[in-house]
């Protein structure tokens, strides 16, 4: 990387270009790159049959389903009552609208270990909802439900500050033009509305969905931690390394590394898509 | 992956006429739902929070939060922050002002490697580095030849806090300048202004809300991180543990009013950080 630093096309008029990407990539490089190519060096150590024994062990599998599946579902919960919010917020006026809009953002802003606690203070057995369930045969806490709900607090703001925007800069023209053809507004919201929303909504589901599946603090208090049942990937990564088999922990970071990676991507191209499709419209 | 969106609540999007808006019931029925959720999701938390914290009165809420350890906590998060949050702005800055003001190949990729810390799980953001330097790491034995320890002490804490909070000033920056563009420093540095001068006169004064957004939202997350800290620091109370640290080993030793009340300072902070945007948002649009 450091050998082939990019070049300035054009010649700019402005000084600095040098020393600002100097810095950029001589920092990112130590702070991101180099410690990263920890993880994949650490896993070269290993032959192919250890490493695949150790991502295809059972107890590790189910993590993966566990992290997988409660950030899969969070984030298709966050999709649908983020919208809500999202139109709610952008379409009507009422008392305190102001307010809710600013605790959108709690969940970007409130360190996770708090918001576990306090989740988990609610949902436990207990607590203020738990008891309410608890009659009725639904258990939160300790189960895998309780860990979406962490992950539904998580990811809320993800999917809420991306539909926002595009929803907000919607030309009422084209609605107008639907309801003078006869539309209702339900057929005008389907057709006319949701299709311009679909890629905001598909990038905050992809970003609530990425932070899911690593998310810690949050969920290793309302998760119980049960082996096979409850437990969540990185929080098997932290067990493995206080056990101090570092390179179980590597082989499971590796994997879960991979799947950054591939969200990343996805996220940038549906990022792409949306702004193109913003100019377009 | 954006860390936020700065949007602004447009007035005029609600102001809509009758036949393209939901009929008044209607309305109604869809503002309780969201409310509903936003109450079970994130107010009652937030209540929660207060009401366990002084649970056992007020007293143990002051000595919760003025015992030695507790202090001491505070203090390493506070130093943490200190440390990591200037190093992240210096780069954001740097970082935004190459990316938004030249052209140059790779742009997009490097962007997306600004961007990968947002995507990393915190636990493997501490794994790297135990890895690197942890006492079976590639450099721990030459470490502890020096008598230098990083992993289990305050360098590692620092490190994997400036990891996790790395894209948050860059983030907020770099669009906000690339719509900017690059004619007023053109014209600055046309009439001779020399390099700081064109930043410190034209630039900064253009992204000063943002970039002090940016530096909160850093701040927020550098105190609050837990799980990134979690995996380096090794748990010494007194010596490495920070606020939320904390809170987890008061928590998980049943100490719940105590933990609350710790936690509670943690909350003060993000109610804090989430006024400090209010007021961003409403001087920016002035």
């Amino acid at each position: 990387m450091k050998g082939s630093k990019p070049k300035a096309k054009a010649k700019s008029v402005l000084p600095g270009f040098g020393i600002s990407m100097g810095f950029t990539i001589f920092y990112l490089c130590l702070i991101v790159i180099i410690p990263l190519s920890a993880v994949f060096i650490k896993t070269s150590g290993m032959t192919m049959v250890q490493f695949w024994e150790t991502i295809t062990n059972p107890r590790v599998l189910a993590s993966y389903r566990i992290s997988f599946l409660t950030a899969f579902a969070a984030a298709l919960i966050n999709v649908v009552f983020g919208l809500l919010v999202a139109w709610v917020l952008v379409r009507y006026n009422f008392p305190g609208k102001k307010l809710i809009d600013s605790l959108v953002d709690l969940p970007f802003a409130l360190p996770t270990a708090v918001a576990g606690i306090a989740l988990t203070a609610i949902y436990a057995p207990n607590g203020w909802i738990g008891s309410l369930l608890q009659p009725l045969g639904i258990k939160v806490a300790f189960t895998p439900l309780g860990i979406t709900i962490a992950l539904v607090f998580i990811g809320l703001p993800f999917v809420v500050r991306t539909v926002q925007p595009v929803l907000q800069d919607l030309e009422k023209d084209t609605e107008e033009a639907a309801v003078m053809l006869g539309a209702y507004r339900l057929r005008t919201f389907i057709k006319v509305i949701l299709p311009e929303l679909i890629p905001p909504l598909l990038t905050g589901f992809a970003m609530a969905f990425a932070r899911g599946l690593g998310e810690f603090g949050s969920v290793v208090f309302i998760s119980g931690n049960m082996p096979l049942k409850t437990e969540i990937a990185p929080l098997l990564i932290m067990t493995k390394l206080e056990q101090f088999d570092y390179m179980g922990a590597t082989a499971i970071a590796l994997v879960m590394l991979v799947i950054a990676f591939v969200m990343l991507l996805i996220i940038n191209v549906l990022q792409w898509w949306s702004g193109r499709r913003a100019i377009a419209g | 992956m954006a860390g936020t969106v700065t949007a602004h609540l447009d007035h005029k999007a609600a102001q809509r006429p009758q036949h393209i808006n939901e009929s008044g019931p209607m309305r109604i029925i869809l503002i309780a739902i969201a409310l509903l959720f936003l109450t079970l999701v994130v107010v009652l938390p937030l209540v929660t929070i207060f009401i366990e914290a002084f649970k056992k009165g007020v007293d143990v809420y002051v000595a919760s939060i003025t015992e030695p350890y507790a202090l001491s906590a505070l203090r390493l998060t506070l130093l943490t922050a200190v440390v990591a949050v200037p190093l992240n702005t210096l780069f954001g800055v740097a970082a935004a002002w190459a990316i938004a003001k030249f052209q140059f190949r790779g742009k997009n990729i490097l962007i997306t490697l600004i961007d990968l810390p947002f995507a990393i799980s915190p636990v493997i953001a501490g794994l790297i580095f135990v890895l690197l330097f942890g006492a079976q790491g590639f450099l721990g034995p030459w470490l502890d030849q020096q008598g230098i320890q990083i992993i289990f002490a305050l360098p590692g804490i620092v490190l994997a806090t400036i990891f996790v909070t790395f894209p948050f000033v860059a983030r907020e920056i770099i669009p906000l300048m690339q719509a900017q563009g690059t004619q007023e420093e053109e014209a600055a540095a046309s009439l001779g202004a020399r390099g700081w001068q064109i930043f410190w006169r034209i630039t900064l004064p253009n992204i000063k809300w943002g970039l002090l957004y940016g530096i909160i939202l850093c701040n927020a997350r550098a105190m609050g991180e837990f799980g990134a800290v979690s995996v380096v620091s090794g748990h010494i109370r007194g010596q490495t543990n920070t606020l939320p640290l904390h809170v987890e080993i008061l928590y998980n030793e049943y100490q719940f009013a105590a933990s609350f009340a710790v936690a509670s300072l943690l909350l003060l902070l993000a109610v804090l950080t989430l006024v400090a945007k209010a007021v961003i948002e409403w001087k920016s649009e002035k």
